[in-house]
């Protein structure tokens, strides 16, 4: 049976700036940071104190909401400070990390003979929970729940992407291990889609529905798979897990530590040695970006994630909990003269309006942040289609998303869709709208008036 | 660097102020803004609004030329045609030439300029008023207008009509975007209604026609559709309907024309090829219908439809604002049908309809303009039973699950 998932509508951006397949030891480090805004929708209840000292997966703080989803400490060390914003909210905590990285011990498991409740209860422990995902809602599962499937894609095809066949080589026994263990909390399948050209080490494992996906991005989209091979519906729920956090996962069931370290890539126009880093997750950004990579003074974008559904981030920001790349783009705050009617041959786009980026489809391109143009209403149609794969309509659902209108975003099929799903018909978008914002409002929405 | 940072600091003077929309629609046109993205996507297409607006009036350019010269042709023929004399139009010896263009500028120009002027006042007040930066609908709806009214229409009845069509077709619902009715087949419906006599018989198509009415050397000139709908014999042949040297709205008559900017549109995709192409089979259709009817005999020569019936149907395509109507006011993205499987019914009923109230409207043969009203107002309808398709397979997946 071939499960072979082939996309036709969607957009390759291809960008200057891939990471050469080098990797290097980051700097260690000194200061780590987590953010509860990483973990959408939680309202995170602390349990340290500044001065406290943790171990790599003690707990920082949990879900107040769900009081077994624990997030933990990526290191060792100091908590130095929990700075709050508005109304107390907490910001972030940050760790200051020792020398000697110690680890808590969560003792392993032995995968093939445990049960589901004590994989469910090892991941929710250790902090790992927050790996998992779920959709209706695009945010950290619902720990009782029980998916009818669960997703890994172990493709990323947006542009500059992390390439997962590389960084995942030599990860094959951490893989096993979390998929086998993941595969018991769901009373369907573990569906693993990998690149039909790439040579995935995903695609040895077993128990596992392996799919091969061809096409242009959003085909590695998680989103984008999970529409082809077994769409949500109303009432069902699956998980999706990132490629790289079952290496994590899977380390911690063998080991019995939360070890989280991962390969990131750094890429963009602005990097001078676009390469991979072996780092840990929370890690400061400078520690990797300015090797060899941007200019001190450079006027540079720093993304922690791709360019198309990244958090921007300062260059003494923090590598995010689900990142597995910076990237660094040119910031394009400049005006142009008769940007508007001039041809133009050094930008992506999708129509021929005096545009020729049509005629050179393998050209690399050296995009900066400007929007080319200001917001407007939506106007034109049909250009989202194009690059939008999912049987939905995309204006009509954005448009329901904006007119908050709960019953006809969910006849439109809001439990299938992440705000991901809609980059691309948000970088194609001729009147600038926030595609991904409006999703993500929307299905906050949805998340507070329907559970 | 000069203008540049000169026009960044007043930008930044402006800002939050009453005028700021005013002066950045100025700025934006001389400069792309340097407004950057923030979360969500960090890159952007090169495309933006003014950009897609730009390129359908570069579309529109060679009307605008052609109806220039064209104004001048007919006024000159028909002087000729008074005084007995036949003219066989030449492109190069009678058409364009230095008097047609001059007569044509001087009338043609002006509509053009009241058009946008009064427009986009009407647009910059708004944009103060409410606050919102000033949209580039206009820019097409403003070249659109003198193209498609009769060229001695009076300056000052266009600008009521303007002001009329963009305050009750377009700012009342939200401006650009938000439209339910094409603002520019507004302007001219109101015009339509509410000075039929300036808007139809055979005094307005050629400049000084009704300024001489009465007079005993008057000149006159009927389009091709008013002949027709009074069974006249039509004095031109189908060549020179396809190039557009025949009487009627400023820019809608060179078929050639349209076609070759209709063709650009598409290549550009701007324009929706569906639309086109689905408008065109919608009008042959009705118009193989109306020739049937008139081969089996049911209407015969007495019958006051007969002329516009018996029509061929491929000729039905090359007159009047038909081909015009398709290609430039029926892919309006914002008032047509906004799903791919709607824009095929969207366009086939308003090229069916065109053609069909084109031969039933004793007072007006043109139908293009209602069909297309009519099909605007039917445009959420068809998406609506469209997006359901999707709904419905939606939840038959759901009762397959449960089931």
């Amino acid at each position: 049976m071939s499960n072979d998932i082939k996309i036709k509508k969607g957009l390759d951006i291809k960008l200057q700036g891939a990471a050469e397949k080098v990797t290097e030891n980051a700097i260690i480090s000194n200061f780590y940071s987590v953010v509860p805004d990483d973990f959408h929708s939680i309202i995170p209840k602390l349990v340290v104190k500044v001065g406290a000292k943790v171990k790599a997966g003690d707990v920082l703080f949990y879900n107040k909401a769900n009081e077994d989803v624990k997030f933990v400490s990526p290191v060792s060390g100091e908590i130095v400070d929990i700075p709050r914003g508005e109304k107390r909210k907490l910001l972030s905590v940050k760790i200051q990390a020792d020398k000697e990285q110690t680890f808590k011990d969560f003792g392993t498991l032995n995968v093939e003979s445990v049960t589901a409740e004590a994989v469910k209860s090892r991941l929710l422990e250790s902090g790992c929970w927050a790996f998992v995902k779920q959709r209706p809602y695009d945010v950290i599962a619902k720990s009782d729940a029980t998916p009818k499937a669960i997703f890994v894609s172990a493709y990323a095809s947006a542009p500059l992407a992390t390439d997962l066949d590389y960084v995942l080589q030599g990860k094959e026994a951490e893989l096993q291990a979390a998929v086998t263990a993941l595969g018991k909390l769901t009373s369907g399948k573990v569906h693993v889609s990998v690149d039909k050209n790439g040579n995935s080490p995903l695609s040895g494992l077993s128990g596992i529905t392996l799919h091969k996906v061809s096409g242009p991005h959003p085909s590695g989209n998680v989103g984008t798979q999970i529409n082809k091979i077994d769409p949500v519906n109303k009432g069902e729920t699956v998980w999706t897990v990132n490629a790289q956090d079952l290496v994590i996962i899977g380390e911690l069931l063998l080991t019995g530590k939360f070890n989280a370290k991962r390969t990131i890539a750094l890429a963009g126009s602005s990097v001078k040695k676009p390469r991979y880093f072996k780092t840990t997750i929370g890690s400061e950004v400078a520690t990797m970006v300015f090797d060899n990579g941007v200019d001190k003074n450079g006027n540079d974008r720093i993304i922690s994630g791709n360019v198309l559904s990244g958090k921007q981030v300062k260059a003494d920001g923090y590598l995010d909990y689900y990142s597995n790349i910076i990237t660094v783009i040119p910031e394009g705050d400049d005006y142009e003269l008769f940007g508007w009617n001039k041809p133009v041959f050094n930008k992506v786009s999708t129509s021929r309006a005096l545009t020729f980026s049509w005629l050179t489809p393998n050209k690399k391109y050296d995009l900066n942040t400007n929007t080319n143009g200001e917001h407007r209403n939506f106007v034109t149609t049909g250009t989202y289609e194009q690059v939008f794969p999912l049987d939905i309509y995309p204006m009509q659902i954005l448009k329901a998303c904006m007119y908050q209108d709960l019953d006809e975003m969910e006849a439109l099929g809001m439990y299938e869709v992440a705000p991901e799903d809609f980059a691309l018909t948000e970088f194609v978008c001729v009147s600038k709208q926030p595609h991904q914002e409006i999703i993500r409002t929307g299905l906050d929405l949805m998340l507070k008036e329907i559970g | 660097m000069g203008l540049k940072s000169n026009l960044h600091n007043l930008k930044e003077k402006y800002k939050g102020t009453k005028m700021a929309p005013a002066f950045n629609a100025i700025h934006t046109f001389l400069y792309l803004p340097n407004e950057t993205t923030h979360n969500g996507t960090h890159i952007k297409v090169a495309d933006d609004l003014k950009r897609t607006m730009n390129t359908v009036i570069m579309a529109l350019v060679p009307c605008l030329i052609f109806g220039i010269f064209n104004a001048g042709y007919q006024h000159y023929a028909a002087i000729d045609a008074v005084n007995g004399i036949t003219t066989e139009v030449s492109l190069w010896a009678n058409f364009i030439t230095w008097d047609n263009f001059v007569m044509g500028a001087w009338t043609v120009l002006p509509l053009v300029i009241v058009s946008y002027g009064v427009g986009l006042a009407v647009e910059f007040v708004f944009a103060v008023i409410k606050g919102h930066e000033v949209e580039e609908g206009y820019l097409v709806t403003g070249m659109l207008v003198p193209l498609i009214v009769p060229i001695d229409t009076p300056l000052w009845m266009l600008s009521v009509a303007v002001i009329f069509g963009v305050v009750i077709g377009k700012e009342v619902f939200g401006g650009t975007g938000m439209n339910i009715l094409n603002p520019a087949l507004t302007i001219r419906a109101f015009l339509f209604f509410a000075y039929p006599t300036w808007m139809s018989g055979d005094k307005v198509w050629v400049h000084g026609a009704k300024a001489m009415e009465g007079q005993p050397d008057a000149i006159s000139g009927e389009t091709i559709l008013g002949s027709l709908a009074q069974n006249n014999v039509v004095s031109y042949d189908w060549m020179d309907m396809f190039f557009g040297f025949i009487p009627g709205s400023v820019g809608e008559t060179s078929t050639v024309l349209i076609l070759l900017g209709g063709l650009f549109l598409i290549f550009s995709k701007i324009g929706s090829w569906r639309i086109m192409l689905s408008s065109v089979v919608g009008a042959i259709v009705m118009g193989l219908v109306f020739n049937g009817v008139v081969n089996a005999g049911w209407i015969t020569e007495s019958s006051k439809f007969y002329g516009l019936m018996s029509t061929d149907f491929w000729m039905h395509l090359l007159i009047g604002g038909f081909a015009f109507g398709t290609v430039y006011m029926a892919t309006d993205p914002v008032t047509a049908s906004q799903t791919n499987k709607g824009k095929w019914i969207y366009g086939f009923l308003i090229g069916f309809l065109s053609i069909m109230i084109r031969v039933f409207n004793p007072a007006y043969p043109e139908g293009v303009m209602l069909a297309i009203l009519l099909m605007n107002v039917f445009a959420p309808t068809i998406d609506h039973y469209v997006v359901q398709g999707n709904v419905k397979r939606r939840m038959k997946r759901l009762k397959l699950k449960t089931a």
